[in-house]
């Protein structure tokens, strides 16, 4: 396996998200945990850059970091008190422990037996954003979704002030 | 002679040129690794100067506030007191970094460098000249939002991690703040994106053979009014309130920490208005920068300047506003502005191109003149109800409160007569 | 791919440079801790009781709202983008999706979600 600075930079990568969600659910302190997410949502938009995906990757910046992430965190900040807390541990962990590697041993033989070998053969056309941007407005593309996606935030802002009100 | 002139006109592509040959031909690297660290370099010329024009800002803007308050502002370092940052950054290096009482160590320390990345990082897409761009990213536009953003995060982690009261009540504000204006922000970024159909920055200046300012004016005000309030300058300074809750957010730090919020923030200031150069002024556009490149650098920051020089103005005379102000100013009133014009002038436009003959969307100055034409009155129209409209609310507010007021003094006077 | 090289150098170089001098600070400036230059400052009085800050709901809501306008707008940029090309039944379909927000912002300004109390 020759080492390009794309590997690097895919190790790199998978480093951040997997050291950021295990930082996640080991954490003591609920405002670690939240900053692990934060790491981890950060290592998924460089992920998404190796795919050569940058709208996705600037999108998981600007709406996962810059606002779920800034959620999350206000939400820990105002319904706890500040340092020195630490969550109780779960102590049914080694079962947990053990169903997830379990998970994770069948989801990887599946994924590596279906994929393996398999390369993409085309390159990526340059004007990704501008077809999407086609295919949002016409019927052979994803018209209805776009304008069921619009709706569906304003059933998602609705409800959300339903419930924050109460 | 004509050589080296014409080497002279594209100075930044000969200097890459020159550097190149050293790497490849006299060290014997390979291109890949030559352009690697060309881009090394690259790198850091562009973060060390984005710092250091900083100390060059902070003077001018002092001296400027100055001069509007009827002062004269620093005058004792150096001829005209052009030393007088490098003066308080150099004592401020020597002072203690004070850790607080139970303060989380690594948010405490890693908040202040998130701040200055998230500045430094927008720089990447600025194009300087037409061949002087860090890197003209197919997403420019939306990058240099998403990279803003992340500065969100450092400020809760300021706030959080000094264990204060204070500073974690002035990081929500501050938040708050933030995040109710970057939805007008980034909405009147849609405008650029619109009118030259692509998100690159290089693309986006090329475009306007016209600037955007022009275009659409109520847009680029939309945009301004958003950045200046994005980066916490007067009048929207809450997060910093100096009389208010004392420096919020970034109470407890001190020492080349502090120094670091502070270049961030002025350092901030700076970028909008470098990006505000880009979309709305036409960026290094000028007579003659096409065919000398090396001038490109020169109207870019000549623009730039006078566009900080308005932020400054406007830092200087106007009063700060109190928070509710602020959020209920984005939410009701810039937030529905920009999605009025955003809908009317995309509706008109696409009525002109698919109606008016000889309706251009590209091309040079005389080529856009019917479309910025059509949307200049688009702009007009809305802006022009917009403003009526507030001038209409002011007017209702002022005559409730005078009926209030003088049905209490009517009151007043009949109590009186009645003892 | 390359372009993002630049960002990546930038990144790395932008950590730095402010780790730097607050490193070399911490090394080379004065370190002398006393109870009261470490103690938390509140306008010169002692704090009283745990460091907690009162739930409000509006800190909560007001992310919350800015969280749908968010996604709303990375929605409209690929549109923007393709602007240029689109007809005017394209141009509509992005009015329609513009026009259902600020139906969704009219919604929350009706119900008082945007004061600030």
């Amino acid at each position: 396996m020759t080492i390009t600075p794309e590997t690097v930079a895919f190790a790199i990568m998978s480093v951040l998200v997997l050291g950021g969600g295990l930082g996640v659910v080991s954490s003591r302190n609920l405002i670690h945990a939240a900053l692990y997410l934060a790491l981890t949502l950060f290592g998924v938009a460089g992920l998404f850059v190796l795919l050569e995906a940058p709208f996705l990757a600037a999108v998981q910046v600007l709406v996962y970091l810059g606002a779920i992430a800034v959620l999350v965190t206000i939400t820990i900040m105002v319904t706890r008190r500040l340092m020195g807390i630490t969550e109780n541990v779960n102590r049914q962990w080694p079962v947990a422990a053990l169903i997830a590697v379990l998970a994770a041993a069948i989801l990887g033989f599946v994924v590596i037996s279906q994929f393996a070998g398999v390369y993409p053969t085309q390159a990526v056309p340059p004007d990704t954003i501008e077809r999407m941007g086609q295919s949002f407005a016409s019927h052979q593309g994803f018209l209805l979704p776009f304008e069921v996606a619009s709706v569906l935030l304003l059933a998602a802002m609705i409800g959300a002030i339903v419930v924050a009100r109460d | 002679m004509a050589d080296v002139l014409a080497s002279l006109a594209d100075i930044y592509t000969t200097i890459g040129n020159l550097l190149t040959r050293l790497f490849v031909d006299v060290l014997g690297a390979s291109p890949e690794l030559a352009s690697g660290i060309i881009k090394f370099l690259g790198a850091g010329l562009l973060a060390t100067s984005v710092l250091l024009i900083l100390v060059f800002n902070i003077w001018f803007e002092r001296k400027v506030m100055a001069r509007i308050q009827d002062r004269i502002g620093p005058n004792r370092v150096g001829p005209w007191g052009i030393f007088q940052t490098v003066a308080d950054l150099a004592k401020l290096f020597t002072k203690e970094i004070i850790i607080p009482d139970g303060a989380d160590l690594v948010p405490f320390m890693i908040a202040p460098v998130i701040s200055v990345m998230s500045v430094v990082l927008i720089w990447a897409v600025v194009p300087f000249a037409p061949t002087l761009i860090g890197t003209d990213l197919n997403i420019g536009a939306l990058y240099f939002v998403a990279v803003s953003s992340l500065g969100v995060v450092s400020i809760l982690l300021a706030g959080w991690s000094s264990n204060n009261k204070y500073a974690l009540l002035g990081a929500f504000r501050g938040v708050a703040m933030l995040v109710s204006y970057e939805v007008p922000f980034v909405l009147a970024l849609l405008v650029p994106v619109i009118l030259s159909g692509s998100m690159r920055m290089g693309d986006i200046v090329r475009a306007q053979s016209i600037p955007f300012l022009v275009v659409m004016p109520v847009a680029a005000l939309i945009f301004w009014i958003a950045s200046v309030a994005e980066v916490g300058r007067q009048p929207f300074d809450v997060i910093e309130g100096e009389s208010e809750i004392v420096s919020g957010y970034h109470i407890e730090y001190s020492g080349f920490a502090f120094a670091m919020f502070y270049a961030a923030e002025w350092a901030h200031g700076f970028t909008v208005c470098a990006l505000m150069t880009v979309l709305f002024l036409g960026g290094w556009r000028g007579p003659g920068a096409e065919q000398i490149p090396t001038l490109g650098i020169v109207y870019f920051l000549g623009k730039t300047f006078l566009v900080y020089f308005f932020q400054v103005w406007t830092r200087a005379i106007l009063p700060r506003m109190r928070i509710d102000h602020i959020l209920s100013f984005s939410w009701k009133f810039l937030v529905p502005l920009s999605l009025v014009l955003l809908v009317l002038s995309v509706l008109a436009d696409k009525l002109g191109q698919l109606y008016i003959p000889g309706y251009a969307v590209a091309g040079s100055f005389v080529d856009l003149l019917p479309r910025t034409a059509l949307l200049l009155v688009v702009n007009l129209i809305v802006g022009g109800l917009a403003a009526l409209w507030v001038a209409g609310l002011g007017r209702r507010e002022r005559r409730r409160q005078e009926a209030a007021l003088s049905v209490a003094s009517i009151e007043g006077r009949a109590a009186q007569q009645a003892r | 791919m390359s372009e993002w090289a630049f960002i990546a150098l930038l990144f790395v170089i932008s950590a730095m440079l402010p780790m730097v001098p607050i490193v070399g600070g911490r090394l080379l400036g004065p370190h002398k801790p006393n109870e009261q230059k470490n103690s938390t400052y509140e306008c010169g009085v002692e704090t009283v009781g745990d460091t907690w800050v009162q739930f409000k709901v509006q800190y909560y809501i007001f992310a919350l709202v800015f969280l749908v306008f968010d996604i709303e707008v990375v929605f409209l940029y690929p549109w923007a983008v393709a602007y240029n090309q689109l007809p005017l039944f394209g141009v509509v379909a992005g009015i329609v999706f513009i026009v259902t927000l600020a139906e969704a912002l009219l919604y929350a300004w009706q119900k008082g979600a945007l004061e600030w109390l």
